[in-house]
């Protein structure tokens, strides 16, 4: 990068940083999620609110099951085939990846990695997940297709663990969505989270798997936990 | 080593130096002298790499004492700068002209201890937390763990063993206790 484009650069940091500070009344809306008016491709304006109109702003709806032998079938297949967000927080990222490797060999269990959370039914939370990352979390699951499901990794998930006094890390992950199977220890080797697939898969199967459903139900409770941490809640309430 | 000490001293009355090896030492200076000296140790003698800047709490002392940490790449030597400011109206001439990287620096000790930096571009925003609303996280009056019993839902229930003596009671019963061990076992 040249001299030049350098400061340009730099002198039009500072003009943002001018127009925040004037702007420091609603300092939570990022400039890119201001409301704006864009020019359509037949001419005409229109006027945008992107947090509000790039999203839809109705709330989940819980899932019936469906008529005995079906669900039943459907159970089996969901429990076959587990697609894993590739999505780490904390330490427990780094127990995942031995899991794609010829040793541990998650594939042979129908479990395999997904990069978008849209084609993907599982979420690890491995490990402490601070007030920052648990918003990016929220976003995320909520933006997968249900039937979902969330395993919980080391005990930084269950009561805090070493992190239990921090500030910036949650204690109880439960109180912000619900979790299907804890794997407890600090951290579990990747058999105990092959172990936790292996539960997980037995839920399903037995139709117990429901957490999604109870995260529609208990809507109310969970976003009120969740807003009294993220202090900065720049995003619709639910973000499908 | 010993020329630039005798220098600092000499025009910025640099007290309290400390050779901490042969090639890295800490000088304190007056605050309105402080970023004078970073830049004629910048301009004048070389010190052209900034290694990093810093802030320690001394709440007893009602003060924050700041590290311009500096380095000569040429003669291999290291100077931190260092220099107290007020805890109660902390506020502290900002540096970003010198080196850009000094406006992340400033950033990061204006959310963590509340420090002001006037003129500093964006040092008003957020740098690791977002939408903080408490006292600045790094100040020692912060109780972190009482914060976090009132924010985060403690899970009841949870007990805390010395390890030693947890590991001791279990593995080897019919040892004895050492006294030691016996008072951290509360």
């Amino acid at each position: 990068m040249s001299e030049k484009d350098m400061n340009s650069k730099v002198s039009e940091m500072l003009a943002r940083s001018e127009a925040n500070a004037k702007n420091s009344g609603k300092k939570f809306v990022r400039p890119e999620d201001e409301e704006r008016e864009v020019v359509a491709p037949d001419g005409s304006i229109i006027k945008v609110n992107p947090i509000y109109d790039y999203f839809s702003g109705a709330r989940p709806e819980e899932e019936k099951p469906r008529n005995g032998i079906v669900e039943k079938f459907l159970n089996w297949a969901r429990a076959e085939s587990i697609w894993v967000l590739g999505f780490g927080t904390g330490c427990g990222s780094i127990e995942i990846p031995p899991l794609v490797t010829p040793r541990f060999d998650m594939f042979r269990f129908g479990v395999q990695m997904r990069p978008t959370p849209r084609q993907s039914n599982a979420f690890i939370i491995s490990g402490y997940l601070s007030v920052k990352t648990l918003k990016r979390v929220i976003r995320t699951y909520e933006q997968m297709p249900s039937p979902k499901y969330v395993l919980a990794l080391g005990s930084c998930t269950i009561n805090g663990g070493m992190y239990y006094d921090s500030y910036s890390t949650i204690n109880r992950l439960d109180h912000y969505i619900p979790v299907d199977v804890y794997i407890a220890g600090c951290m579990p080797r990747p058999e105990a989270l092959l172990a936790g697939f292996g539960k997980l898969k037995e839920l399903i199967k037995a139709g117990k798997a429901e957490k999604a459903n109870e995260y529609a139900r208990n809507f109310d409770w969970y976003k009120a936990n969740q807003k009294k941490i993220v202090k900065d809640w720049n995003m619709p309430d639910y973000n499908w | 080593m010993n020329e630039i000490l005798d220098k600092i001293k000499q025009k910025y009355n640099a007290e309290d130096v400390t050779v901490q090896r042969e090639r890295l030492a800490f000088v304190t200076v007056a605050k309105d002298l402080a970023i004078d000296a970073v830049t004629w140790l910048r301009d004048y003698e070389g010190f052209s790499h900034f290694v990093m800047m810093s802030c320690v709490d001394w709440m007893e002392e009602g003060k924050f004492q700041l590290l311009y940490l500096l380095h000569n790449p040429d003669t291999k030597i290291d100077i931190g700068v260092k220099t107290y400011i007020d805890r109660e109206n902390p506020v502290m001439e900002s540096a970003h002209h010198l080196w850009k990287q000094i406006w992340t620096y400033q950033r990061e000790l204006h959310e963590a201890f509340g420090i002001d930096f006037p003129g500093s571009p964006r040092v008003d925003e957020n740098f690791v937390l977002e939408g903080w609303d408490d006292i600045p996280h790094m100040r020692r009056e912060f109780n972190t763990k009482e914060y976090s019993e009132k924010t985060y839902f403690p899970r009841p229930g949870r007990k805390t063993y010395d390890p030693a003596t947890y590991m001791q009671e279990k593995l080897y019963p019919n040892q004895p206790v050492t006294a030691k061990r016996k008072d951290n076992d509360k």
